[in-house]
């Protein structure tokens, strides 16, 4: 894991200081609302419906087992005892005070954590494969790459005040795990015919209310020139997007104005002249970023073969472990989804016990998914049997990943200012009904948002779900057929939206169509939505 | 329809409701501000003690008030997902 060097921590350490002077001054009436706003907000603290929420930046989603039970302290210190897990892999607390901020954030300081850039119209949280170094087709760590990115990005003058938010991931592997054709900046780690490695760079992509899938601009990229480029792609960006219209201020909105190709030109143009300025940091700077991630040393003679006698300790392991690339070992993916809970948040028992696991059983790491769950990357798999009898103790221990009761869901009206309905009440009631058959389903990836924002990534969801205000009321659209995968797609509107009750009962139609159309057990409902089209789930769904 | 001023204390992020004499986190000991309440938020706003001012529209049932929107419901309960948290302002089941 990376670990602050005197120049992080400095920074750190001197921005809540500067911090607790702006609240204090903000306590005392010294400076108003209207001025102290935007100071709050880079800092990651929300005003929403109940009280402050706090956003923590967890870098690519990796911590260690000392920063996750900081998170559980600062649940239990200055919170109600749970925090959530974000589709961008940070953590949200929903009960803060704003008196309390100054110790909490110098809490957070002291295991290298921090909450500047989780807002704003900045750079944002550098998100990455929660697999990363621990899968089995990856071509190398993304990690480094992300937290290259990181350092470049933390307080970048130039880019502190983009047109809008800027979202960037990096992948390693084939199998996309970190949705990067849904980012402002997707970039993947490929490797040449002599083995080395380059970056394909993909631009444009993104949900919300005008969803998107990035563009490749480039196929290859020499690591050499990783720096230089994204600075070319964002002085573009910063130069041309626009800034008179909230809902086209994205990239993604300049890359589909231009094309993707002019947009590209515009790109090389630019890099030409930023490339000699002599921004690229010498290899030795990867080098010794890279080094903090050296992959840990596992005993690949650890038996493969564990008693599997226990049916429901079998199916945890079919359900939620994936192949190691290291023989006897395996990736335990905690979900965070039992159905009839909230997705995504954990009380900070739970990430005490999380933290206890990786220290015991996982190399020390945690990593946090996108889909909000929780992954030990490095265990051997005679170890899983002591994990999984932990985690059922903890009400951890649920085996539905990427199954249907495997709900990524924003906040919703619960708690976010921004919402128009609520989306967990929507979750947890399909996630009960559909866990007895999901076994039979398959993968299938429900993903709800309570506004046209997309924090639930509706549009990526197998099925999809918006929830929108009609004349006061909360009413729920019906989308097919999005994938945040390597096979994205986005998702498209069925028809006209739903109650509460009546979005359960179309989704339960809407299943038990693929039910009856699906060629076998093994074609998920994605392969019969793309192979019969919406018709046929339109008309059992509206008659 | 009655009007309800609201908002959020700057030190807590509280969720607060307008009594008449001040302020309270309970929904049920608010008063109507009806025409009076654009003057009140003149009046409060340049203290810059309490974010968010607004008037929100309820009705006066038997049970107390009952915001219009559900937004403002779920903001003078509590998350509907958490009714151990719930405030005693109106039936959380009722949001």
């Amino acid at each position: 894991m990376y670990r602050y060097d005197e120049f992080d921590q400095a920074i750190v350490d001197a921005r809540v200081a500067e911090f607790r002077d702006q609240v204090a001054r903000r306590l005392r009436n010294e400076i108003s609302e209207e001025a102290f706003k935007p100071l709050r907000l880079m800092n990651g603290i929300y005003l929403q419906l109940h009280a402050y929420m706090l956003r923590v930046a967890i870098p690519y989603g990796t911590l260690d087992s000392r920063q996750l039970r900081m998170l559980a302290h600062i649940a239990r210190r200055y919170d109600r005892g749970y925090g959530h897990f974000t589709t961008r892999q940070n953590i949200q607390y929903n009960w803060m005070k704003l008196e309390e901020m100054p110790d909490l954030l110098a809490d957070l300081a002291s295991v290298e954590m921090h909450a500047f850039q989780t807002s704003g119209n900045c750079i944002r949280n550098i998100s990455s494969d929660q697999f990363a170094a621990a899968a089995a087709d990856e071509i190398a760590d993304p990690r480094p790459y992300a937290e290259l990115l990181r350092q470049w990005s933390t307080l970048h003058p130039e880019f502190s005040f983009l047109p809008r938010k800027f979202k960037i991931a990096v992948t390693g592997s084939a199998t996309d795990r970190a949705a990067i054709q849904l980012h402002d900046i997707g970039i993947k780690l490929v490797q040449n015919g002599d083995g080395e490695i380059g970056l394909k760079v993909l631009v444009g992509g993104g949900m919300g209310r005008t969803p998107l899938l990035a563009h490749v601009i480039r196929d290859w990229l020499p690591v050499a020139d990783y720096l230089s480029y994204m600075e070319a792609i964002l002085r573009v960006y910063n130069r041309h997007g626009r800034r008179d219209n909230i809902y086209k201020a994205r990239i993604k909105i300049l890359v589909n104005d231009l094309g993707p190709a002019e947009f590209a030109r515009q790109v090389e143009d630019e890099w030409a002249r930023v490339k000699p300025l002599g921004l690229d940091p010498p290899p030795s700077e990867l080098a010794r970023i890279a080094a903090h991630f050296q992959p840990p040393v596992l005993d690949a003679s650890a038996p493969v073969a564990i008693d599997l006698s226990d049916p429901e300790f079998a199916q945890w392991v079919a359900v939620n472990t994936h192949p190691h690339k290291v023989p006897g070992h395996a990736i335990v993916t905690i979900s965070l989804k039992a159905p009839g809970e909230i997705p995504g948040d954990a009380s900070a028992d739970q990430m005490d016990l999380i933290a206890d696991l990786a220290q015991a059983h996982a190399q020390d790491e945690i990593r946090v998914t996108h889909a909000q769950n929780l992954v030990l990357p490095h265990v051997r798999r005679d170890a899983l049997f002591t994990i999984w009898q932990a985690l059922k103790g903890a009400g951890l221990a649920t085996a539905n990943l990427d199954r249907a009761s495997d709900i990524i869901s924003c906040p919703g009206l619960d708690y976010c200012t921004l919402a128009n309905a609520r989306s967990i009440p929507i979750a947890q009631k399909l996630a009960v009904k559909l866990a007895p058959q999901e076994a039979d389903l398959g993968e299938l990836k429900i993903k709800i948002s309570g506004c046209i924002n997309g924090c639930g990534h509706h549009h990526a969801g197998h099925i999809g779900i918006l929830g929108v205000d009609r004349k006061g009321e909360e009413n729920y659209q019906l989308l097919l057929g999005g994938s945040g995968a390597e096979d994205a797609s986005l998702a498209k509107i069925l028809g006209p939206g739903f109650d509460e009750n009546g979005i359960v009962n179309a989704v339960e139609k809407v299943i038990g169509r693929y039910q009856a159309l699906r060629t076998g057990p093994d074609e998920r409902f994605l392969d019969t939505y793309r192979r019969v089209g919406a018709e046929p789930f339109k008309e059992a769904v509206y008659g | 329809m009655p009007r309800l001023l609201t908002g959020n204390r700057v030190e807590t992020g509280d969720v607060i409701w307008w009594t008449g004499t001040g302020w309270s986190l309970h929904l049920k000991d608010a008063v109507a501000v009806d025409a009076d309440g654009e003057a009140l938020i003149a009046r409060f706003a340049p203290q810059e003690r309490i974010n968010d001012l607004a008037l929100i529209d309820a009705d006066a049932t038997d049970a107390g008030w009952r915001p219009r929107t559900t937004r403002e419901r779920v903001r003078a309960v509590g998350p509907s997902v958490r009714p151990d948290f719930a405030l005693p302002s109106i039936p959380v089941e009722s949001i």
